[in-house]
């Protein structure tokens, strides 16, 4: 079998060493083609468009606040005036019930329990989500590709210092540094020197998430450089005297990019669950701010009466999740089979 | 040495083998046919690429059958091999053809001791102990010219050299006292030192064994050394067969005098420059209709645009145009030092 | 042989030291952050915090205060809760940690097999239906967040059909022992188990199909076909056996964290007062003590772990033994 793979492989265009439309042109015609990749790319960027358009839905669809408090609000349904917070039929009869879904353009999805849209919430809150997402993913991936490659290119003592911190940071649970920076931060805020920001500022799940999954990144990266450094074209490259930082960009940079634009969907999808596991635990993003976790929170208490308030979110995260990880994987598979995400 | 009054042991006739790609199927062996009789050497000579792997595989069973369409006929002793059920043609893998791969570094498994894997195939085939098994496994590395067989059958396949994992991959593939074997390439990726020991080897155990083996090959070297037959195949195709002596004295195909002219002499003058057979070899897919050799052949004419005839000298059969009037100058312009006579 | 234990503990130590040093730092050095404020509580006059300032000893240098309370964690043992000044740290780990060994435990369990069983079915059925179909539940699998399938799993169970025959036996919420009730024990952590296991199966089934068609194309696996092997005995003994290497490092990474604590959000959910959910409190209160308690907890593991792969490596791997 294997030289039957060998066949078709010795006329495949091999990924040049240097940059070149070559790997990036052939793996565009290849995801062109697959129908599950259009589909999840569909898919995310309907989610985008939808979450872009919150405020235009808020004002002109649902026409209500959805971050303040809506306890005595009354709308029509069925040509009937009906509270939003409705007297408990369910249990012991006390107390108020939130509408469930009207179906109808208020109230789409139903209220949580401070009689606050549902929809219009989830469309404000996976702002929030993609946004802090996308931004951690920035902020990872550049940190890990400063440490992955400068410590696979420079070796000796830079090498040394980065893969112990990493070794910690590996050994370090992920979830528990995460949880520790988000308490310490989110309860206080931080300040340094001159700059403040604030306990409630998305700046705060976008640094926490950005840094916790760099050495997943950093570590992989820091293999292929290592890889690449012993590879003939390297090898080739120096042993002509061609100065560091020129290899450094056009030999090694233009191999680790791909690796790099793999993981990015791979990463944002990490990380849109991650901030919506903090944001359930009422660390992440802070009120009266939303985000798909802090829905999933607020619906927590309501999961027998109104499961939509927390059904809904989640249906979003997955839907966005697992596009982006599809995309991940047809771009893996398209430009970099290599690739190992752990 | 009268071969052909021997009975015939593998008959491929018109086998082609095409896969499919994502740029539709794709044929990389195009109609070849051969014979292999009892107790025979035949070499299948060519370059990387040519086919001579996947014509094997192929006719092993060994294809990936979802991505791979075979047609023709294989016939071993008699019996049609091709469509067998796949519980038969085990039976056959292995207990009638062995086979020995190209890269001894790959071609074992590397989480069990060589003993335990050959002791793995002779199980799968007879019913006998594995204490036994494992003490046939101890004989056969004997056989095969391992110093110390005791100790050898207990290591890993790391643990050992290049060309001691050949030894045992070859121990492995005469567990079963197969009728023929297969060697694919089996000096390529060893020292010179040691390719010469596997080749006398072969030759040994064909004279104890009794088995007939297909070799492959691009070592013409190699060729002259052990093989009766030969086939010569270019880009799917086998462009010329027949005996070794015949091949080696008056080759008729424009490819083989190629390969012919890239064997360094071994006396006269040094050359100062090695002949070359200018170009690239086609991948399957730029494979011409017509004669596949064509575009890198000194003597191509336009007739070679479609497909060339068989041409026979005596047992030689080769497919090119150029005829019996014409070879002679022609094969002198290509061969100049004539070190054949 | 020594040396390479001796070295081994000595990174286990460093890398323990490493990860409670890391803790400490960021509740006592992150800038802005004031331990003796927050204990005090948001609005608190400045009296009340520089009593609470001396009553718990910030105000001495750091590395006084590590030390101290490693100490009181490892020697004395008496080390005690910030927030709760009776409550010892020592027993409420050791009371939690049995909870989450049954979770953990019983979800790996069901993810090594499903794992193997969605990779080696999808392997061998490669490119049909039934492949693109588990692939497609396991990515689905690997996209959910737990805590959110966990919930939707006590909708299912607690109320919408509970009172159907196919979930009328779950129990309420929260742990049985298993000394003093395995059935309960057992019904209680079925479905935390298959919730916590959900995600693990689709990792795991994803990687080993990687591993096989890649093992798949390995002269060995021709090799073995060539002895005229059944496909089954290539796949589980030749494929498989092969492919079992790497799992078994990320399978040793994932069950030393999720028993160190990162099974918290699956506790949170389901009202297992394990480790996680200590861990997850003692955060939410700033109780330090118990926040290293944990932490040193969850570094063990951690690290044991990654010793333990270690050590089956060298049985499963002969490559990675001297020769």
């Amino acid at each position: 079998m294997t030289d039957i793979t060998e066949a078709i492989r010795v006329h495949a265009p091999a990924v040049s060493s240097r940059p070149s439309s070559g790997p990036w042109r052939r793996a565009w015609h290849i995801l062109k083609r697959d129908r599950a990749t259009l589909l999840a790319a569909a898919v995310f960027v309907l989610i985008i468009l939808s979450t872009l358009a919150a405020p235009l839905y808020a004002r002109y669809v649902s026409g209500t606040d959805p971050f303040r408090s809506n306890l005595s609000a009354r709308i029509m349904v069925d040509g009937k005036r009906v509270k939003v917070m409705q007297a408990s039929t369910e249990g012991l009869g006390l107390g108020v019930t939130p509408i469930g879904p009207t179906w109808g353009p208020q109230y789409l999805l139903g209220a949580d329990t401070q009689g606050r849209d549902v929809a219009a919430r989830l469309l404000y809150g996976g702002r929030n989500s993609l946004l802090i997402a996308a931004s951690a993913t920035v902020i990872c991936l550049c940190l890990a590709a400063l440490v992955g490659i400068s410590a696979g290119f420079f070796g000796g003592w830079v090498d040394k210092i980065l893969s112990r911190i990493l070794d910690i940071l590996w050994a370090f649970p992920v979830y528990l540094l995460a949880i520790s920076l988000s308490i310490v931060l989110i309860s206080q805020g931080i300040v340094i020197g001159p700059i403040e920001i604030g306990s409630d500022s998305l700046l705060l799940p976008i640094f926490i998430i950005g840094i916790i999954y760099v050495p997943y990144v950093a570590r992989p990266l820091r293999g292929r450089v290592l890889s690449l450094k012993q590879s003939e074209f390297v090898l080739a490259a120096r042993g002509l005297g061609i100065p560091a930082w020129r290899i450094l960009l056009h030999d090694i940079l233009p191999n680790v990019s791909t690796m790099l634009i793999v993981f990015v969907p791979l990463m944002m999808g990490l990380n849109i669950i991650t901030e919506s596991s903090l944001s359930f635990l009422s660390i992440g993003v802070q009120a009266p701010d939303a985000s798909w976790g802090t829905i999933i929170q607020d619906g927590q208490t309501l999961l027998y009466t109104r499961p939509v308030v927390a059904l809904a979110p989640g249906i979003a995260i997955v839907l966005t999740v697992l596009s982006l990880n599809v995309l991940g994987d047809s771009l893996r598979d398209a430009l970099d089979p290599r690739t190992k995400l752990v | 040495m009268v071969q052909q009054d021997k009975p015939i042991l593998l008959d491929v006739a018109g086998l082609s083998v095409s896969f499919a790609s994502d740029r539709g199927l794709v044929q990389a062996v195009r109609d070849v046919s051969f014979r292999v009789h009892e107790g025979e050497i035949l070499s299948i000579v060519g370059e990387s690429g040519s086919g001579k792997s996947v014509t094997l595989l192929s006719l092993l069973g060994l294809h990936d059958r979802k991505a791979t369409r075979v047609e023709g006929s294989v016939s071993f002793r008699g019996k049609p091999i091709l469509d067998l059920p796949a519980s038969q043609m085990r039976a056959i893998r292995g207990r009638e053809i062995g086979l020995i791969s190209q890269d001894p570094m790959t071609a074992l498994t590397p989480v069990y001791t060589i003993g335990w894997q050959i002791a793995e195939q002779i199980r799968a085939h007879e019913n006998i102990s594995a204490r036994a098994a494992h003490r046939r496994a101890i004989e056969l590395l004997g056989e095969v010219g391992l110093s110390n067989p005791g100790e050898a059958v207990d290591r890993y396949p790391h643990q050992l050299s290049g060309g001691m994992r050949q030894r045992a991959v070859i121990a492995m593939a005469l567990s079963c006292n197969p009728v023929l074997l297969v060697a694919d390439e089996p000096t390529t990726a060893l020292d010179v030192t040691v390719q010469a020991q596997v080749i006398d080897l072969l030759l040994r155990l064909r004279k104890d064994f009794g088995s007939a083996i297909i070799l492959i090959t691009h070592d013409m070297g190699v060729v002259a050394e052990v093989a009766e037959q030969v086939a010569v195949m270019y880009a799917g195709r086998i462009v010329e067969r027949g005996r070794t002596e015949e091949i080696f004295s008056a080759p008729l195909h424009p490819y083989t005098w190629g390969l012919m002219a890239s064997i360094p002499p071994l006396t006269g003058p040094r050359l100062t420059k090695l002949r070359s057979i200018p170009g690239m070899p086609p991948t399957p897919e730029t494979v011409p209709d017509g004669c596949g050799f064509a575009p890198r052949c000194a003597f191509a004419r336009p007739i070679c645009a479609e497909r060339p005839p068989l041409q026979k000298v005596g047992g030689q059969a080769a497919l090119c145009v150029i005829d019996d009037a014409e070879r002679p100058a022609l094969r002198r312009a290509a061969l100049p030092q004539e070190e054949l006579a | 042989m020594f040396f390479a234990i001796l070295q081994r503990l000595g990174q286990m130590l460093f890398v323990m030291f490493g990860i409670s040093a890391l803790v400490f730092l960021i509740f006592f050095a992150t800038p802005g952050s004031d331990p003796a404020a927050r204990l005090a509580g948001r609005n608190a006059s400045q009296e009340t915090v520089e009593a609470i300032r001396k009553e718990f000893g910030f105000d001495r240098p750091l590395p006084v205060q590590y030390v101290v309370m490693m100490k009181r964690l490892f020697v004395t043992q008496d080390l005690t809760s910030f927030v709760n000044r009776g409550y010892r740290i020592v027993p409420a780990v050791v009371a939690a940690a049995p909870v989450t060994i049954s979770l953990v435990a019983g979800a790996a369990i069901l993810w090594i097999v499903g794992g193997i069983f969605v990779g080696v079915i999808a392997a061998l059925t490669r490119d049909t239906l039934i492949d693109r179909g588990l692939m497609a539940l396991a990515l689905i699998g690997v996209s959910m967040p737990v805590y959110w399938l966990g919930e939707v799993m006590n909708l299912i169970s607690q109320s919408r059909f509970h009172d159907t025959w196919m979930f009328s036996w779950v129990p309420a919420l929260g742990y049985k022992p298993l000394m003093e009730d395995p059935v309960g024990w057992f019904k209680t952590l079925v479905i935390p188990w298959f919730t916590l296991a959900a995600l693990y199966i689709g990792i795991y089934g994803r990687v080993l199909r990687a591993n096989l068609v890649e093992a798949y194309q390995e002269d060995f696996i021709r090799t073995a076909r060539a002895k005229g092997l059944s496909p089954a005995r290539v796949m589980v003994r030749h494929a498989l056996r092969t492919s079992l290497i790497p799992f078994v490092t990320m399978f040793g990474l994932d069950f030393g964290v999720l028993v160190g604590g990162a099974a918290l959000l699956t506790e949170v959910v389901f009202g297992l007062n394990g480790v996680g959910r200590l861990t997850y409190q003692a955060l939410l209160n700033l109780d330090l003590p118990m926040i290293l308690g944990t932490v040193m907890y969850a570094s063990f593991f951690v690290v044991v772990a990654n010793a333990l792969v270690d050590v089956v490596y060298v049985l499963i791997d002969p490559r990675v033994r001297g020769n």
